[in-house]
């Protein structure tokens, strides 16, 4: 990493009870980083943002913020501020009061604290709500509510609990951009919690995915999409084909496959070490599979039946069927062709790029 | 629905017109559009009992009257009796101010009012700051044994009200617990006459009475809490004390109204505790009011003392609410 690091996770356990919700974590985040946590429900990632920010003491382990160690130092005496899931809206206050209420204790002055609630109100799109009371507002209202009253404080470090999940398409991608645009522009470390895989790929400079307390890979949004480390991370971040093979072996930088119904393939291992090739498995992302027109020609071709169809609007979703693969091969088309007439049950042509083939500890 | 009602009771089903003798037969046919026709007292108290006013009135009927008879009822009779005067045993209903005059202007009477204000006031508010720590203690390290604590709280209240008074005699009384326990100490040379018959005395008996119905409602009001919400005032920087100030004070002020009504309206009244611990010092308007409806044998005027002492109250007990809830909106 370039920069120096803000955050460190060293071996963080945390237990509930004899339930274990964190277990062995490590993880540096730099400062200025964009760094995103994504997981499926109940995986920890809100318990570890609770505990970067002082409402929970990991059970073991430790956290460091700026090189200090953090035990012992409640929320109030930490350089984070965080967004929370549940928005926590103060209910006796108006909404710029919300907004104002952790400025109080800075003594800005008026002006200046007045000055700094506007562009909040502003930057969430809330101008005319200011007056309006903490406990009359719509959801999306709450969170935007919510996450103003952060960035007002300009932390060293944001932390936030999915922020943008209750706002719709249009407002939650306005938000994306202005989030990533103020993160570049004051560089503060945000760590972002979300189970949505496009804001967390489009968003951060780094994602660590989770799978029940543990981080199953940490790297850079493209590196996780085109390289995941195992089969869960692959299936979490997008479609991915997985494939019954055999033969699977490994030989230096590449490994080899027979794959029944589709021929014999060579893929690069990218950095990655399969230290067991028979529980590895191999996979293709469904667009590094493109159909094969009638007159055109390619080489490999695979052929198979369409099994269903499912239409996305700009794209159309094929199930094919091919023989000797236990699961159907699912293949993203654009619809310029016609993908999304091709009828249910009609014999199919396939081809794929060789070099898109990608292995994974299973 | 219409139509088979008719059917099943004429009475229903024919309308008169409002001139007597003339009867219109309703017409039957359910697609007829239903012509306005005026309508017997009859029809339209049916009508109404069917519709979904009609109703609710109906289901709450049965409480509504005994909630009359019982808290209004007694009201009236006092009001009435306020108005009156009366002659040894006889009581002459023609109107009359006089009572309301001697209960306002005569100085024992006023004396007797402030007293029994400030007493049940500082009683409500004595209460009321020491059952939040309480209420709050319970409220926020209770954790699985919230129910046991609240059940530990309200065990000395299982034993008569007339014991808890006398308990305090026993305590704070010339030979009491704390003078001979002072003097074994010997902080005191001979006991303190200054602990009990006085108003000091009542205020501390009557705080105690009163303490488990205070931490009650501070608890309920504690308990919901959100406590997310001090999790954001300490993120966004705020220590404990600032946290209690700004969250939790604010957001419990219902129940700290409710505990102080609880306690404060009551006490106003009471007229055992003085009797038993205030001495003469201590005596309240209730014990007032009592003469005038026992030994004095003045209803009219016992009757005019307890109104306004009700109004009085009340006014006093508005101020406050409206004191608290402005004192809300400053603690930001
Ligand atoms: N206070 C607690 N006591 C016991 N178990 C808890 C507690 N807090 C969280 N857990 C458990 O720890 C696990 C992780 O919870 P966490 O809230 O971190 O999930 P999450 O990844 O944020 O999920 P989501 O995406 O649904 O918000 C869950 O199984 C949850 O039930
Ligand atoms: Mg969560």
């Amino acid at each position: 990493m370039t920069t120096s690091p803000m955050i460190e996770i060293r071996n963080v356990d945390k237990n509930f009870g004899t339930f274990r919700a964190l277990d062995t974590l490590n993880a540096t985040i730099g400062e200025g980083e964009f760094f995103s946590l994504l997981g499926p429900s109940g995986c920890g990632k809100t318990t570890l943002l609770r505990m970067i920010g002082g409402f929970d003491d990991p059970s073991s382990g430790e956290i460091l913020i700026g090189g200090r160690s953090m035990a012992g130092i409640p929320p109030n005496l930490r350089p984070t501020n965080m967004v929370f899931q549940s928005y926590a809206i103060f209910p006796h206050l108006n909404v710029a009061e919300n907004i104002a209420y952790g400025l109080k204790r800075l003594r800005l002055g008026r002006a200046e604290e007045e000055k700094r609630v506007k562009e909040a109100l502003d930057q969430v799109e809330l101008s005319e709500l200011g007056p309006r009371m903490g406990n009359q507002l719509s959801g999306g209202q709450r969170q935007r509510v919510a996450l103003a009253r952060a960035l007002v404080m300009r932390p060293k470090v944001l932390l936030l609990d999915e922020p943008l999940s209750a706002l719709d398409k249009n407002l939650r991608e306005q938000m994306q951009v202005e989030l990533r645009h103020l993160q570049r522009q004051i560089g503060i470390t945000f760590v972002l919690v979300t189970h949505d895989q496009y804001e967390a790929l489009s968003m951060s400079d780094r994602i660590a995915v989770m799978f029940g307390g543990q981080i199953a890979q940490i790297a850079e949004p493209k590196e996780i999409y085109q390289n995941p480390a195992t089969r869960q991370v692959a299936d979490f971040l997008g479609g991915m084909n997985f494939l019954t093979s055999s033969h699977l072996s490994v030989n230096g930088k590449n490994f080899a496959a027979t794959l029944p119904g589709i021929g014999d393939i060579t893929g690069h291992l990218a950095g990655k070490t399969i230290s067991d090739p028979a529980k590895a498995i191999i996979g293709i992302r469904p667009e590094r599979l493109r159909i094969v027109w009638e007159g055109e020609t390619a080489d490999p071709i695979v052929t198979g039946k369409v099994a269903d169809r499912n239409y996305f609007g700009e794209v159309t979703s094929l199930a094919v069927n091919i023989e000797g693969q236990n699961q159907h091969l699912s293949i993203v088309e654009t619809n310029d062709f016609g993908a999304d007439d091709i009828p249910v049950g009609s014999d199919i042509r396939i081809t794929y790029d060789r070099d898109a083939f990608i292995v994974m500890q299973g | 629905m219409r139509s088979f009602r008719s059917q099943q009771d004429p009475e229903c089903g024919i309308v008169t017109t409002g001139i007597p003798g003339q009867i219109e037969e309703l017409n039957l046919d359910p697609s007829a559009p239903i012509l306005p026709v005026q309508r017997t007292g009859r029809e339209s108290i049916s009508r109404f009992l069917r519709s979904e006013t009609g109703k609710g009135w109906l289901t709450i009927s049965p409480p509504l009257l005994y909630a009359m008879l019982l808290l209004i009822g007694p009201i009236i009779v006092i009001v009435a009796n306020s108005f009156w005067s009366q002659d040894y045993l006889t009581i002459d209903r023609t109107f009359t101010l006089e009572n309301y005059r001697a209960a306002l202007t005569e100085p024992i009477y006023r004396d007797l009012l402030m007293r029994s204000l400030f007493i049940s006031v500082t009683v409500a508010f004595v209460t009321v700051v020491l059952a939040y720590p309480i209420a709050w203690f319970v409220s926020f390290y209770g954790g699985r044994y919230k129910g046991l604590w609240l059940f530990i709280i309200t065990v000395p209240f299982w034993s008569g009200y007339l014991l808890r008074i006398l308990s305090w005699k026993v305590i704070l009384g010339y030979k009491g617990v704390l003078n001979t326990g002072l003097m074994h100490l010997g902080v005191i040379t001979e006991p303190l006459s200054s602990l009990i018959y006085n108003v000091n005395a009542v205020i501390i008996t009557l705080a105690h009475s009163w303490a488990a119905f205070a931490i009650l409602p501070l608890f309920v009001s504690l308990e919901k809490l959100d406590r997310s919400l001090l999790e954001a005032a300490a993120d966004l920087g705020d220590g404990p004390v600032r946290r209690f100030l700004r969250i939790t004070l604010p957001l419990t002020i219902p129940g700290i109204i409710a505990a102080l009504m609880i306690v404060m309206i009551p006490t106003v009244g009471d007229y055992v505790t003085p009797k038993l611990v205030g001495g003469k010092d201590g005596v309240m308007i209730a014990n007032a009011i009592q003469v005038q409806f026992g030994r004095a044998s003045n209803w009219p005027l016992g009757a005019a003392l307890a109104v306004s002492t009700m109004i009085i109250v009340s006014l006093v007990a508005g101020t406050i609410v409206l004191a608290l809830a402005g004192l809300k909106r400053l603690l930001k």
